[in-house]
């Protein structure tokens, strides 16, 4: 029997606010364990939590950003469950009356067609603690625990069940990541965790509309774990089935290391949460002007500028898509693309050498020593017969190791092109001396040694005679010679 | 007369003529609680603190710099946080805790120069209404040591009436303020809900508590009242409304007021002393020229069933906290995560706290939701209903603030729904969200007071600080 998977994912993202959700605390990454806490996030008795609005402003923008539908109103609700990272013992999420609902999200599968992802609801929550069972300063049973990211704010994007292949997924998570890095609320760092995914999996025959029994994966930590968990599950499901057996409903936590899911001690999460309206907020209220005002602040979308990219710089398909892929790219393209004619010559260099540098040095865009106004100048001197198209190459290199501006490189070194007649004249006459034999040939009729002659020069002058004029000074020497 | 009788309105006269000093007047407290220790009254006293700031306020006053409520000796129930004080909640589960921060209130009182003497015995986590369920045992009654002073404001009504601190702030969740002022003979206010930050107070139930004043006198909770007021932007609850100047609300008569008895509150179980008071209140009021008008509510019946799912759903939310995880007790030895949660809560909260917060977490599991909790908004919702109904005809009601005086210690602590019945006609006060003041009236044939509460409209604690003052003024003092 063959098997069709149907697989939901739940998307955390942690905004990138200054501060928490329900306090003034910072939430920055990274900083001594339980540094940036205040008697709210420590859930101290007698505190309340004030809900901070930038979190607002930030979900509206994704909201826009996959067309969801925002509720004028939405509640908060308390999450209920014990753990010793989570200090009030509650959890401040949604649950009914959500931020937004009925959203969309455009993903695309090498080789086929693109297809609309539904989401089900984006809602706003504040994350937990961390619990740190490092042997290295705890005894063997102890648990420390870090508040720092207590009150970090999250959203959770819940997609509905339209993924039939893991590859959709993670064409869905690389979108939504695009989309988040794009609005700038979130860094999309998987490995970090700042943003996670869990999947709800489950297979059925192909043809049969009733869902099978499905199964929570956790703990994937880039999108290709992802993939490779969902793979390994739909695997051990139809497996499973086949042989007569059933699924049961259970979360699973997959290991990248050993390239397995395995079912999660049954203690460490509660079947009943017991969610009620939280007494502590009053609803949020999101009326128009408000999503005017944040519509007005929203950046160009990744589809809105690769199409934009096509029609306004006359670029092929291919060269906007890899220029749009990431915010910073497509930033950086325009800006070196202003000041100069030939924006294909723009994109070659960036898709070409950028890329490569960003790879070869592992830095981000914005880290790099070769700013867009640089890339522009040397395309630019290429454009005056400045410098070749080698030397610009050698003037990429090293603009970019150093980051000194291009005209004082090629002042420097000396790269100058040299396409004035009478200083290659010289050098073209002692070409000719030093190979009677090619000009003979030459004059015997053999003009394939033009190019062999024209190697000789461009050699003797360390690349740098414009190859336009060492042509036409030899055609009309070899010429004159001839007569 | 003797100094520690006097309420603020009156001695800060006597404090603003230099006749008295603040520093004789918080010894003169410190040695009444000394005196009065068998009352159980206070679980925190601060006699370091308090004279450094009793010196402090009185060079204030000698400069003429001091606040609105200098020199006022107050008391604070133990789930209000004073910053570097234990914050107990009356619980074994919070006996170490020490509170870094200041609540809102707190702050701003003392802005306005407030001496805190020290922190008052209440009922653990403000459940229950006889101040018999506390960690530090339970509270007397200095009107008859073997009678409840009430709960769960039980601390703060016993020290106000025995002298031992010249004014209290106390909680109100559905009653626990204005049954033990009723108890005690003492005046007590519960606020329209958001009328006072609720930030630094110890959650009971959020979505029902307030802090309010418990004093020796209508214009103290007046004054009071007035210091505390105000939207926080610490608490989203909180309302930002304007501030009356509730004083102005002081020695006015009642003419033309329209006073409604609603019929409900006047059915069995009420004492017929109490039902006798009240009667006599509405005469009184009406020969002054008031208008009194039966109203109804119908919903009276639902009240305490629905104060009760809703309360303790949200406690069992709100205590949830208490872990032992991160402050507070926990047991030693401790074989695992669970056993830790399990074994410090059981040994960590009393009878009483346990018995809610099973209570809260069965109405809000899943199947029982819809049934109870869900159930009980809607009938909370009909409740405020009913008063939005009643509150087109009249300004105000006049109601009991219990249905009994102060009964023995030791009478109810067995039987749950007997005790629970002290707040039926306090509760639907803070279902509704509206004000409500307890004033003493009248007494009982073996001399306790009886109190009669005034209810009004949402954010118009005016109009009932006014009656109640009225009646203060015209007491009766020897039925
Ligand atoms: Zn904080």
């Amino acid at each position: 029997m063959k098997y069709e998977p149907v697989i939901g994912l739940e998307v955390h993202i942690q905004l990138l606010t200054e501060s928490k959700i329900f306090c003034s605390c910072s939430t920055k990454f990274g900083a001594e364990q339980n540094t940036h806490v205040c008697p709210i996030c420590l859930g101290l008795p007698g505190v309340l939590p004030v809900l901070n609005e930038k979190v607002i402003e930030y979900a509206i923008k994704l909201a826009l950003a996959t067309n969801s539908r925002i509720n004028k109103r939405s509640i908060f609700a308390r999450k209920n469950y014990f753990y010793p990272d989570l200090p009030k013992g509650y959890q401040i999420s949604q649950f009914e009356e959500p931020f937004c609902e009925f959203g969309r999200i455009l993903i695309k599968v090498d080789g086929e067609k693109s297809r609309e992802i539904s989401l089900t609801r984006i809602h706003l929550e504040e994350d937990a603690g961390k619990s740190v069972h490092a042997e290295s300063f705890v005894s063997k049973d102890e648990t420390l625990v870090d508040v720092n990211r207590c009150g970090t704010p999250l959203l959770e994007i819940v997609s509905e069940p339209d993924f039939r292949t893991p590859k959709e997924a993670a064409a869905y998570l690389t979108r939504l990541r695009q989309i988040v890095r794009y609005l700038g609320v979130c860094d999309g760092n998987m490995e970090e965790g700042s943003m996670r995914c869990d999947a709800n999996i489950s297979v059925r025959p192909q043809g049969q509309e009733k869902l099978g029994v499905k199964t929570e994966l956790k703990n994937m930590n880039s999108i290709s774990s992802v993939e490779k968990a969902l793979d390994f599950e739909i695997d051990r499901q139809i497996s499973v089935l086949s042989e007569g057996g059933s699924i049961s409903q259970e979360t699973l936590l997959w290991d990248a290391n050993r390239n397995v899911a395995e079912p999660m001690r049954s203690k460490e999460y509660s079947d009943d949460y017991r969610y009620f309206p939280e007494p502590d907020l009053v609803p949020v209220e999101v009326d128009e002007e408000w999503v005017d005002r944040v519509s007005q602040s929203m950046p160009e979308l990744p589809l809105a500028k690769k199409q934009r990219f096509v029609q306004e710089f006359a670029l092929p398909e291919y060269d906007a898509q890899v220029l749009s892929e990431d915010r910073a790219i497509a930033d950086y393209f325009e800006t070196a693309a202003q000041k100069v004619a030939d924006k294909k010559a723009v994109s070659n260099m960036v898709m070409g050498e950028v890329l490569r540098v960003i790879k070869e040095q592992q830095i981000r865009v914005e880290d790099l020593k070769i700013t867009p106004e640089y890339l522009s100048e040397i395309i630019n001197m290429i454009d005056e017969g400045a410098i070749s198209r080698n030397i610009a190459k050698k003037v990429f290199n090293r603009v970019a190791e150093t980051g000194t501006a291009p005209r004082v490189v090629v002042e420097q070194e000396g790269l100058l092109q040299i396409s004035d007649t009478s200083a290659l004249e010289a050098t073209l006459d002692q070409v000719l001396q030093e190979n009677p034999n090619e000009v003979q040939a030459f004059l015997n009729g053999k003009e394939k040694v033009v190019g062999f002659l024209m190697g000789q020069v461009m050699r003797a002058t360390s690349g740098k005679a414009n190859p336009k004029s060492v042509n036409a000074l030899l055609r009309k020497k070899l010429s004159d010679l001839k007569s | 007369m003797d100094l520690v009788e006097l309420d603020f309105f009156t001695t800060r006269e006597k404090l603003a003529t230099r006749e008295i000093s603040c520093k004789e007047l918080f010894e003169t407290y410190l040695q009444r609680i000394d005196k009065g220790a068998h009352l159980n009254a206070f679980i925190s006293v601060f006699p370091e603190n308090g004279r450094k700031r009793a010196d402090e306020i009185d060079r204030k006053l000698a400069s003429g710099k001091a606040g609105k409520l200098a020199g006022m000796i107050l008391g604070v129930k133990d789930l209000i946080s004073v910053r570097d004080e234990l914050t107990t909640c009356g619980s074994k589960i919070l006996s170490n805790f020490v509170s870094p921060y200041d609540a809102t209130v707190i702050r701003k009182l003392n802005a306005e120069d407030v001496i805190i003497i020290g922190k008052m015995n209440m009922d653990e986590f403000a459940m229950g209404s006889s101040n018999e369920n506390s960690f530090f045992g339970a509270v007397k009654n200095p009107l008859d040591v073997d009678r409840v002073p009430g709960g769960s404001s039980g601390g703060s009504a016993a020290a106000v009436a025995g002298n031992l601190c010249m004014a209290a702030l106390g909680s109100d969740t559905g009653g626990s303020i204005r049954q033990p002022a009723s108890f005690c003979g003492v005046v007590g206010l519960k606020p329209t809900y958001g009328r006072i930050s609720r930030f630094g107070l110890v959650a009971y139930a959020s979505s029902l508590d307030q802090i309010g004043p418990v004093t020796k006198s209508v214009a103290d909770t007046a004054l009071l009242l007035e210091v505390m007021s105000g939207g926080d932007k610490l608490d989203s609850t909180s309302a930002h409304v304007a501030v009356q100047k509730f004083t102005a609300a002081l020695g006015q008569d009642v003419k033309g007021l329209k006073i409604g008895l609603p019929k409900e509150y006047f059915s069995e179980g009420l004492d017929k002393q109490v039902a006798d008071a009240v009667s006599l209140s509405a005469d009184i009021l009406k020969s002054a020229g008031a208008e009194i008008i039966e109203v109804s509510l119908p919903h009276t019946e639902y009240a305490i069933a629905t104060y009760y799912i809703l309360a303790t759903a949200e406690a069992s939310s709100n205590l949830a906290r208490y872990d032992g995880a991160r402050y507070g007790y926990r047991v030693p030895d401790v074989v695992d995560l669970e056993d830790m949660y399990v074994r410090s809560r059981t040994e960590g909260f009393g009878a009483e706290v346990q018995r809610r917060i099973m209570l809260g977490t069965y109405v809000l599991s899943a199947g029982y939701y819809e049934a109870y909790y869900r159930k009980a908004q809607k009938v909370r919702t009909l409740i405020k209903h009913d008063f939005e109904r009643a509150f087109q005809t009249v300004d105000c009601l006049l109601t009991p603030t219990a249905p009994t005086t102060a009964f023995k210690i030791g009478e109810k602590v067995d039987d749950p729904l007997t005790m629970y019945l002290s707040d039926v006609y306090t509760v639907s006060v803070n279902l509704a969200g509206l004000p409500g003041i307890s004033v003493p009236f009248a007494q009982d044939r073996a001399g306790l007071p009886i109190g009669v509460q005034l209810i009004g409209k949402a954010f118009d604690e005016e109009t009932i600080i006014r009656v109640a003052d009225f009646l203060e003024r015209n007491a009766d003092s020897n039925s």
